[in-house]
Formats: C-alpha cells, sequence, structure tokens
C-alpha cells in the first residue's frame, strides 16, 4: 500500500518538478527572448521568416490572427484529406495499404487538424508510413503549435494596454515548433527508442509462432486442436475439421513510430502510432518508456500555467489556475485508482480469482498490460482525459463502472484541468471570467480580471467558450442514440452500450480523442457527425477567445485597490473549481445518469 | 476578402515548410540515431536464433500446451494480415468488455475453470488475475511474478524439471521493480518458454 502510494505521489511530483522550468523556457520563446538554444535556432528562425516574408515584429489585430489561424488549420485539412484518400498510389507505404474512405478521411483529417486524434481507423492497419509521418505527425505539431499560438495571443491581450496588436500568428507558430516542440521530441524519441519502441522504414517482420494456432475457415480460433503440421491436417476431438487454416507466423509491424509517439503525447494529440496506442508494447515497451510518455501528456499543458503567471507577470495568477486545475486533477485520479483496484465481483469469482497485490498489481486488470499495472494506468487514464490527450495504454472500455466514469466526466468538464495544449489553459481562462463575473455579481463588485475590466462583451464570447463542448456533446450523443445504424456498431449491449456512444461524443467534443475503443466507429454516421462535434469544440472557443484577447488589449489598466476582488487567493482558486464542477455537472448529470451510474447499481 | 487573398499563400508556405520540417528532417534525424544506436530495438526487439525467427521479445503468443508457460489471455486475429506468401499471420487485439456484465462473469468463470484442472497442485488457491484476463493491447508478452509461480508445479512435472529449476527459469526472465517501489514485477512469457524448449540458454 505505502509502495502504491508512493508511485501514484511520484508521477505527480515529477510532473510538477519539470512544469515549473519547462514553463519559464516558454515564457522566454514567447517574448522572443534569448535562451540557451536560442544561438542554433534563431538563424533556422530568421530563414523561416525570410521565406516567408514576414517580420518578427508584425502585430495582427484578433480578426487577422483569427483568420490565419483557421486558414492554416483548413490548408492541413485539406492536405491531410487528400493524401489518405490517395495513399494507395502514393510511395511510403510496403504494406501496400488501400486509400480510405471518404468519410473515414474526412474524420481523421478533422481529428487531427483539431488536436482531436479520433481514431476510426488502425494505423497500423490503414495508414502507410507516408500518411503517418507526413500526413499526421506534421499535423501532431502544428495543431499543438496553433493552441500555444492564440493561448500566446490571450496572454499578450490582459498584459498590453490600448492597442489593437496581439502579435503575430507566423511568429508565434515558427518559436512554438522550433524552440519547444522539436527540441523536446527529438530527446523523447530517441529516449523511447532505446527502451524497444520501433523507428525502422522496414516493412513489417514476420516471425515464426512457438506454438501454431488454427482456425476454422470463418477465422474462429478452434481451442483444443491437435495440429499436424506436416500434412496441414487439424483435428477436434478425434475429428478432422475441413478447410481448417494453420497459422505459423507472427506479424511485427513496423514502422517510424517513436517520432511520432513522442509528439502525440507532448502535443496533448494522443492518436496512437498503433490501434490500440500506448498498450501496444512496440508502441510503449516499459514501465520507464510508460513513465515519460504519461509525463509528457500533462508537461507542455502544466507548464504553461507557469508561463501565463510569468508573462502577465504575476506568478500568483499562473500558480493559482495550476491550484484549481491540480487539485481536481488528484481528486479524479483517486477515484479512478480505488474503483480499479478493487475490480468488480465478476472478475474475482467469490475468491477463486486472486486481486490483491501480493506479487501482482491485482485489481482489474482486463483490458491492461502487465507492466502498468493499476498505478501505472489509473495515472495514465487520469491523465490523459485531464489533458484532451487521449491516448491510452489500457483499454478504457474495460474500466469498473466508475473507474470508466471519471475520465468521461475529467472531458465533460470542457477540458480545462490542464486541457490540451494552449487551448486547456485559454479555456479555463474563459471559465476564469465567468467566476470574476459571478463573484462580482454576488458581492457588487464590478468584474475584473488582472486589472482589465470584465463587461458584456467578455461575458458573451466567454460563454461561448465554455459552453461550446457540451453543447457540441449533447447535441451529438442526443441524435445518435435516435439513430439506428448506432446501435450495431456497440460491443457492449444496455447501459454500457450508451456508455460507449456517449464516450464517442465525450471524446469528440472534449477533443481528446480516447474512446471506448468497442464502439465500430467507422461508418458514415459517426464519422461525419463525431467529426462536425469536434470542428464546433476547436474552432467556436478559439475564435471566442481570439475576440476576448482583441478587446481586452484595447482596454487601459485599471488600478488594483482594496475593492479588487483577489484572483490569486485559495477562495478564487475554490470558486473557480465550484464554477467549473457546477456548469459540468449542471449539463451532464442525466446523460451520465443513463449509462455508468446505471451500470453500476445494476452490477 | 483582400486579406485572405494575402494570407492563404503565406499558410501555405508555412505548412509547406512545417511539412518539411516536423514530416522528414524530424522523423528521420531519429530514424537515422535509431538505426545507429539502436539497431534490434529499433526494428521490433526480434529474437534470432541460429538465423531463426523466434518471434519478438515484446509481443505475446498463444501458448496452450502443458509444457509452456500460459500468458495472457489472448483474442487472436487472422483476417487483418498476410505474410508476402499470402498466408494469414496471427496478431491480436484488445476484448474491450466491460468487466462488470454478466457474460463477462460467466467468461471469467470458464478460464477459472480450464485452469485449475490444470494445475491440480494448486487446489483451491485463488488464481492470479493476470491468468484470466486480456489485456489491453491483446498482445502483452509479460505475466506478473504471482501469474508465472502460480504455474512452476505443472511446468516442472510437464517438463521433467525440479521445481527449483523452473523458478530459476522465471527469475532469469523476470523485470524487477526499479528501486523496489516503481513499475511491476513482470515475467516475460516467450523467453521462459523458449528456454523450458531448450532455445534460449
Amino acid at each position: 500500500m505505502m509502495q502504491l502510494m508512493l508511485q501514484y505521489g511520484f508521477y505527480l511530483i515529477v510532473l510538477v518538478a519539470l512544469a515549473i522550468p519547462l514553463g519559464s523556457y516558454i515564457g522566454k520563446v514567447m517574448n522572443g527572448e534569448h535562451v540557451w538554444l536560442s544561438r542554433i535556432l534563431s538563424p533556422c528562425e530568421r530563414a523561416v521568416y525570410r521565406v516567408m516574408r514576414v517580420r518578427a515584429d508584425e502585430e495582427m489585430n484578433w480578426k487577422k490572427y483569427a483568420v490565419c489561424a483557421f486558414l492554416f488549420s483548413g490548408i492541413g485539412f485539406l492536405f491531410v484529406f487528400l493524401i489518405q484518400m490517395l495513399q494507395g498510389v502514393l510511395p511510403g507505404n510496403p504494406q501496400g495499404i488501400p486509400g480510405m474512405s471518404w468519410h473515414l478521411s474526412f474524420n481523421t483529417a478533422v481529428s487531427f487538424v483539431t488536436n482531436t486524434n479520433w481514431q476510426a481507423y488502425s494505423g497500423e492497419a490503414q495508414a502507410s508510413y507516408l500518411i503517418q509521418a507526413l500526413g499526421l505527425a506534421v499535423q501532431n505539431f502544428v495543431s499543438a503549435a496553433t493552441g500555444i499560438a492564440v493561448l500566446f495571443a490571450l496572454i499578450r491581450g490582459f498584459i498590453r494596454v490600448k492597442t489593437n496588436g496581439l502579435g503575430s500568428f507566423w511568429v508565434d507558430m515558427t518559436r512554438t515548433v522550433l524552440y519547444i516542440l522539436i527540441p523536446l521530441n527529438l530527446v523523447i524519441s530517441v529516449f523511447l527508442v532505446s527502451q524497444g519502441v520501433v523507428q525502422s522504414l522496414k516493412p513489417a517482420e514476420t516471425v515464426e509462432l512457438l506454438e501454431p494456432v488454427a482456425v476454422d475457415a470463418e477465422g474462429n480460433f478452434l481451442e483444443n486442436a491437435e495440429i499436424d503440421l506436416e500434412n496441414g491436417v487439424v483435428t477436434v476431438d478425434g475429428t478432422i475439421v475441413p478447410d481448417a487454416d494453420i497459422i505459423t507466423e507472427q506479424i511485427v509491424p513496423l514502422g517510424p513510430a517513436a517520432s511520432q509517439i513522442a509528439i502525440k503525447q507532448t502535443g496533448t494529440n494522443g492518436g496512437g502510432y498503433y490501434g490500440v496506442n500506448s498498450a501496444h508494447p512496440l508502441e510503449n515497451p516499459t514501465w520507464l518508456s510508460n513513465l515519460v510518455e504519461m509525463i509528457s501528456i500533462l508537461l507542455i499543458p502544466a507548464a504553461l500555467c507557469f508561463t501565463f503567471g510569468r508573462n502577465v507577470k504575476s506568478k500568483k495568477q499562473g500558480k493559482a489556475i495550476f491550484a484549481a486545475m491540480f487539485i481536481m486533477l488528484v481528486i479524479a485520479l483517486a477515484c479512478v485508482a480505488v474503483s480499479e483496484q478493487s475490480a468488480t465481483p465478476g472478475l474475482a469469482q467469490e475468491e477463486a480469482v486472486d486481486i490483491s497485490m501480493n506479487d501482482q498489481a491485482g485489481g482489474n486488470m482486463e483490458g491492461k498490460e502487465s507492466r502498468f499495472g493499476i498505478a501505472a494506468s489509473s495515472t495514465w487514464a487520469a491523465y490523459t482525459t485531464a489533458a484532451s490527450n487521449g491516448s491510452v495504454n489500457s483499454m478504457h472500455d474495460s474500466y469498473t463502472p466508475l473507474g470508466g466514469m471519471v475520465p468521461m466526466i475529467l472531458m465533460q468538464l470542457g477540458e480545462v484541468i490542464f486541457g490540451g495544449v494552449g487551448c486547456g489553459l485559454y479555456t479555463m481562462l474563459a471559465f476564469a471570467i465567468l467566476t470574476v463575473f459571478i463573484a462580482g455579481l454576488m458581492v457588487g463588485r464590478t468584474p475584473e480580471y488582472l486589472c482589465k475590466k470584465i463587461e458584456p462583451y467578455e461575458m458573451k464570447w466567454a460563454a461561448v467558450a465554455c459552453l461550446a463542448t457540451p453543447v457540441a456533446i449533447l447535441i451529438g450523443s442526443g441524435i445518435a442514440v435516435l439513430v439506428p445504424s448506432v446501435s450495431d456498431s456497440l460491443n457492449n449491449s444496455g447501459a454500457h452500450g450508451f456508455s460507449e456512444v456517449l464516450y464517442a461524443f465525450t471524446s469528440a467534443g472534449g477533443n481528446n480523442g480516447s474512446a471506448f475503443a468497442g464502439l465500430n466507429a467507422n461508418t458514415v454516421f459517426l464519422n461525419v457527425s463525431l467529426a462536425v462535434c469536434m470542428l464546433a469544440a476547436r474552432f467556436a472557443p478559439m475564435a471566442a477567445m481570439l475576440a476576448i484577447a482583441g478587446s481586452l488589449a484595447k482596454k487601459k489598466k485599471i488600478a488594483v485597490t482594496a475593492g479588487t476582488l483577489s484572483t490569486s487567493n485559495g477562495m478564487f482558486v475554490f470558486l473557480l473549481i465550484f464554477i467549473v464542477l457546477l456548469v459540468g455537472a449542471l449539463s451532464f448529470f442525466p446523460a451520465l445518469a443513463l449509462g455508468p451510474l446505471a451500470e453500476f447499481f445494476a452490477s | 476578402m483582400k486579406a485572405i487573398k494575402t494570407i492563404l499563400p503565406k499558410a501555405a508556405l508555412l505548412f509547406l515548410l512545417f511539412t518539411v520540417i516536423c514530416g522528414i528532417l524530424y522523423p528521420g534525424a531519429v530514424t537515422a540515431a535509431a538505426q545507429m544506436v539502436f539497431p534490434d530495438k529499433a526494428n521490433g526487439s526480434i529474437i534470432e536464433v541460429n538465423g531463426k525467427k523466434y518471434g519478438s521479445a515484446l509481443l505475446g503468443q498463444q501458448y496452450t500446451d502443458e509444457t509452456h508457460m500460459w500468458g495472457r489471455i489472448m483474442n487472436l486475429n487472422t483476417g487483418t494480415y498476410k505474410d508476402e506468401d499470402g498466408n494469414a499471420v496471427m496478431y491480436a487485439s484488445p476484448s474491450n468488455l466491460s468487466p462488470a456484465g454478466r457474460e463477462y462473469k460467466e467468461l471469467v468463470s470458464q478460464r477459472v475453470e480450464k485452469i485449475r484442472s490444470a494445475h491440480p497442485e494448486k487446489g483451491d488457491t485463488p488464481i492470479p488475475v493476470d491468468l484470466v484476463t486480456c489485456s489491453g493491447s491483446g498482445l502483452d508478452p509479460d505475466i506478473s511474478a504471482a501469474a508465472a509461480d502460480y504455474q512452476a508445479e505443472r511446468l516442472a512435472r510437464e517438463n521433467g524439471r525440479s521445481v527449483e529449476e523452473i523458478e530459476d527459469i522465471i527469475e532469469k526472465c523476470t523485470t524487477h521493480k526499479i528501486l523496489g517501489i516503481f513499475g511491476e514485477e513482470t515475467v516475460n512469457v516467450l523467453k521462459v518458454n523458449l528456454m523450458l524448449d531448450g532455445i534460449l540458454e
């Protein structure tokens, strides 16, 4: 028990210890200050500006900034959409994978451009090396960078006075990619290869099976089969099975995996190289590789809180936001860990199955890897859904009812508990604006945040940002359960089946991308409807926060007086958590009651 | 509209630059480093003895032989991949079943029965949970130390070796917790079986 607590504590402490220095590094990069990598990277940065014919000190107003971000995303979408459909005739495809259908390609392109990485396809079977590296991995970088760039613009909105300029989208993107994402991911990918993650351009290998297996004509595995390899005859209980197939080889899928896995973790993208994501032993082979991948999920989102504090010149403000997020994360983690360690009566089999912690992880090991056990799996589940990452190292569909509900709630809260890189924090700042407004109403003070007056214009846009996620999720899953074809996609029936649909739309609406993977999501209706949810949840808050940034930058600063409501004390942290939970609970309680809660009370 | 005309070419240009940097230079640099410094690991950690590829140390296989150690429950998939000659090859996927369902309870109870009948020495000792559950990848190469120890007597009996010898082999294939705290105590099943068969030392 003590060891287990140490393990959970360690995961949290490492995160904070790395996030603080990274936060101040990112703050310097945002302002174009000198950092230790400048000597190598600033010539590259200048070269990019020269090719682009832009000035490093260009200033854009909020509308131009938004148009840049949207057009840039649109071009990325078109490119990925087209090359996926054409992958069959493009090079870099040693497995000879055919092109994707239009709806799968649409869904996947939207998913990667919106930093969601919902995957209705299975990477090793449906995406060629070219698509993975040139299409998807590039979007992993640039969709993450777009989120960070928009956050930078918002921070400038708070600190600037009586101006229209929010900085340059081109410059913010270039600096984010060159100074933050590329160096961090180079280090992480090489480390991952040292642990056994593949990074190869060779086609998949086949290896001998130690015990050949037999399948019947339909491909069903034959248990208790006697296999005569020389004559190719399979007998079960003395009778020969006609048309049985003897399988003597296993496939070892290869590809440029490590380089993509690093960025999908650090950029809160989450789209696995392999279909089962970081549960796959070639994607995440050891406890150490798991530690690095898991910390990477929250590293930049947590660091950005400290960047925020540093660059608005009041570290307390950043710490307050961080504290609110961290407290919610720890509570969620504890709930998942306890639920998974206690398993279910169905698994315990009245003590016929050992779920204790003696020489094993114990607990609910269905859908979990032995090398991760309960601790590393639960922590990952909480991290990945708190951040809008969505990568998994265990199958959330096989979690206990309550253990699987917590990740769902974390996403439904709007992906603001750290959330996606950049977008998590800018949406959380929308909640902060909402909080000062509500608190201001209660005590009769003019709402203000970081010395800027909060007026109806800001309030309207903040409400759009806060409500985009719940609206997208609830309307989406509401329509989906009415569509008859959706029920054919389910892997489980009843309440758990409803949870699978709710989880899918939650994941799309939270731009998260994790899945209750039993749902077969590759259908026209689900591909298109989920893509629409992802677009709404990504771009509505982005536009809203840029509008707020533009309006704030124009305002003058007001002096702090005795009447100013503090936004860095415990009271504010408490209120902020309260507002986040209130919006989430009011929106989602009815839906949760029909899904995971119903299943919990029935089991 | 005019603004869009000036922005669009810039957006396309930046996208092109990032595609080159993040899609070609970055993975190229990582691949070069990986193939130079960690060639075995970068190519799937394949166990090769005398020119024959006996599997990847990182991918689980299905073992049902009484002489072999058994791994996690597998959900085999033979429909997705073919080798160069068009023969089906084995892969596996997770179950994605809810552990709270009624069918699941039935499924586990069948597994319990089968494992108990193969291990008469263990009597009513509870079966370590790893042996009755499907893993997250469906390809878990490991089981817990408890799940390995549970099978030691059967392996000794079926292979004509002493329990100590079997425990010795298990120990050689065990990954220990780091500093005795972090991670899990796991046993690589393929390596154990290759040692039992005398292929690996």
